[in-house]
């Protein structure tokens, strides 16, 4: 295997770190119950924030812990709003969403394009040296071998664990929680900041270590957040299909990088082109429940029939049975 | 300000309440001003200047007021058309795609028409209903997607927005570039005998500010004033109950998608014949976000929305003198989020306060 084919490779694992942070993030508030939609702004501040804090304190933690806590902020507001003053989780996720870009373009105009500090690869000794293995997944900052490491600690505190449980079933069926002993609002609070503040250390994850530095409009981040909403959905709410597609939309980024350098197509329409594609995966996961596909399929002859019904089943995902539901317990 | 008579409520309290209301309403504006304010300081510039600015900005001049009320016009008809699928209970977040669809189809007519014997008046109007299909078009697919894709109309919405910039820049870089080279600058103008004119020493055309007027009071009527605006909200309270009842949603989904798009495709033609002049790649400039916004702070209300269109006009025309304190013009959209932020929770600690009394 040729050494761009390995680069592009470990360019796809690399992209993918800041997404998959924040559509785990939101896979965590969503699976209580809240739909927290201002992620877009959330990513952009703290990528803002998170690059000025390391860069004026000269520390990367600094920067990330920055990111974090706005996040967590963001996403308190989203929880008090709509658990504790009962407004559209909607309204406020959006208004935020909008809130958080221009607030981002607003204070960073002064850091754009200033160099900063960045978070260096560090190659695992022995691993490292593995052929194709090695150069794609072990030779990358440490922001990487996180990932790794969270995605697989997500899947397991979600699936395997007596409060991952607790937490799927606040979303699936409170009033069941509830009498089990719950607190079912204060999960939602917990798992709504918890979530913001996985979302906000995306932000930090691409101006500290994926996309290096902050150039409010032109850092191309504003519209990855509604990327990374989208994947949780079509991640069927399961960290590991998650994970699956923040791979699968940071291998179309990276072919619009290597496409740009070899064709004449406009950035701008290479950057675009994951929306179309969001759509229709958004499409194939939710088509399998509309009625008229199961009229349509009736008519097919066996055969064909039992062959899509099986691909609609596969890509189909439901989810939490009480997203965006306010929980009363009286 | 919906507080249910109830028995046992003397008039007093009411009233009571009524000060409350108020008083809860203003401390929401004075919050966002404080948190701008802060932004403001953070940024190392003195509000009070920076808000004095805002103001020299927008009314200082007679011909400012003008152009206040010339982005005002594509603003209240954004807004107007949003307040349909809201009353359905629909989320149009696919707003700003739909007026760059507008904008793409106006172009499209002009270029058509370009070279035809007919009157440039006619030609003009033609183009403005082609921008008026287009963006019906553009919001019909949301709706579809929604009704037979299962699709939620946010995320169709989010992504046809960038679906419809891509094929705005594709267009100025490709078929409809600029002779010799393309830019990102838009297409080639539209002939001057095309454009609306404006009012003799004003920025503003009175034609745009009439239809907008007339936009104004239709969309009032239709949705206070008919059995269709009633249905409408029924399916926006409940769309199964209504459903039952016999109202067929399905029909009235895809009508408040149609009606709202055919609101954004005006809004991209006025733009185009008054103001751009040009397909650009912003072709939408902001205007269907902003009124999403206006929408919600004026909670749905269409008597409140010219009002507060007007207001949200002003900022953004405004914000424009920021320029000379060495500030951008993101301040404008840091006031109004935090406006809307903080209108929509006072409403909330007002709802608790009502139940509590």
């Amino acid at each position: 295997m040729d050494s761009t084919t390995l680069t592009t490779l470990a360019g796809i694992v690399e992209y993918a770190v800041p997404v998959l942070f924040a559509s785990i993030g939101e896979n965590f508030t969503e699976k209580s119950g809240i739909t927290n939609l201002s992620v877009n702004g959330t990513i952009l501040l703290t990528a803002m924030a998170g690059f000025v804090v390391a860069l004026t304190t000269n520390s990367l933690f600094l920067g990330f812990l920055a990111g974090a806590l706005i996040g967590a902020l963001v996403g308190a507001i989203v929880a008090f709003s709509s658990i504790t003053l009962k407004q559209s989780q909607v309204a406020i996720g959006f208004v935020l969403a909008l809130l958080g870009r221009d607030l981002s373009y607003f204070l960073g105009a002064p850091f754009n394009n200033k160099p900063g500090i960045f978070v260096s690869k560090i190659p695992i000794p022995g691993l490292s040296d593995i052929p194709f293995v090695g150069p794609v997944f072990f030779n990358h900052s440490i922001v990487v071998y996180a990932s790794y490491i969270f995605i697989i600690a997500a899947y397991i505190f979600m699936f395997k664990t007596r409060p991952g449980l607790m937490l799927c079933g606040v979303g699936e069926r409170p009033a069941a929680a509830f009498v089990r002993g719950a607190n079912v609002n204060g999960l939602r609070y917990l798992y709504t900041i918890l979530g913001s503040a996985l979302v906000g250390l995306a932000g930090p994850m691409y101006s500290l270590a994926v996309k290096i530095g902050w150039s409010s409009q032109l850092s191309g981040l504003d519209g990855v957040g509604w990327i990374a909403l989208a994947i949780t959905i079509f991640g069927g709410w399961n960290p590991l299909r998650v994970a699956f597609g923040a791979y699968f939309f940071a291998a179309l980024q990276q072919l619009g990088i290597t496409l740009q350098s070899s064709t004449q197509i406009p950035i701008q329409i290479l950057q675009a082109a994951p929306f179309p594609l969001m759509i229709l995966t958004l499409l194939l996961v939710n088509v399998g429940r509309a009625e008229w596909v199961d009229r349509e399929l009736a008519a097919l002859p066996e055969k064909p029939r039992a062959i899509i019904s099986k691909i609609l089943r596969a890509l189909r995902t439901s989810p939490p049975a009480s997203l965006g539901i306010p929980f009363e317990n009286e | 300000m919906s507080l249910e008579p109830q028995a046992g409520r003397t008039p007093a309290i009411l009233k009571k309440s009524t000060w409350i209301d108020l008083g809860i309403r203003i401390s929401a504006i004075l919050m966002a001003l404080l948190f701008t304010s802060l932004v403001l300081v953070v940024a190392k510039a003195q509000p009070l200047e920076a808000y004095k600015n805002i103001l020299i900005g927008a009314f200082g001049t007679p011909i400012k007021i003008t152009t206040v009320l010339a982005s005002w016009v594509p603003l209240v008809i954004a807004t107007s058309g949003l307040l349909f699928t809201f009353t359905a209970g629909l989320w149009n977040i696919g707003m700003e795609g739909q007026i760059t669809f507008g904008a793409i189809f106006t172009i499209g007519a002009f270029r058509l028409l370009d070279h035809t014997s007919l009157a440039p008046n006619m030609v003009t109007i033609l183009a403005i209903l082609a921008g008026a299909l287009g963006g019906i078009l553009w919001a019909l697919l949301p709706g579809l997607m929604k009704i037979f894709g299962g699709v939620n109309e946010i995320f169709g919405g989010l992504g046809l927005n960038f679906v419809a910039k891509t094929v705005a820049i594709w267009l100025i870089f490709g078929p409809w570039k600029r002779p010799g080279v393309a830019s990102s600058s838009g297409t080639e103008w539209i002939d001057p005998k095309f454009r609306l004119p404006f009012i003799e020493g004003t920025n503003i055309s009175l034609t745009t500010l009439i239809v907008a007027i007339i936009l104004v009071i239709f969309v009032a009527v239709m949705l206070k004033g008919t059995h269709f605006g009633l249905k409408l909200k029924a399916i926006g309270k409940n769309d199964k109950a209504a459903y039952i009842l016999g109202i067929p949603t399905t029909r009235y989904f895809l009508l408040a998608f149609g009606l709202c798009g055919l609101f954004a495709g005006i809004t991209g033609a006025i733009l185009v014949t008054s103001k751009q002049y040009s397909l650009i790649p912003d072709a939408g400039a902001g205007y269907g976000f902003l009124g999403l916004l206006v929408a919600m702070l004026v909670n749905y209300h269409p008597i409140w929305s010219p009002f507060i269109a007007f207001f949200f006009a002003a900022l953004g025309i405004g914000n424009v003198e920021l320029q000379y304190m060495g500030l951008n013009t993101y301040l404008s959209g840091v006031l109004q989020g935090f406006l809307v932020l903080f209108v929509l929770m006072a409403d909330g600690v007002r709802k608790r306060l009502v139940k509590k009394h």
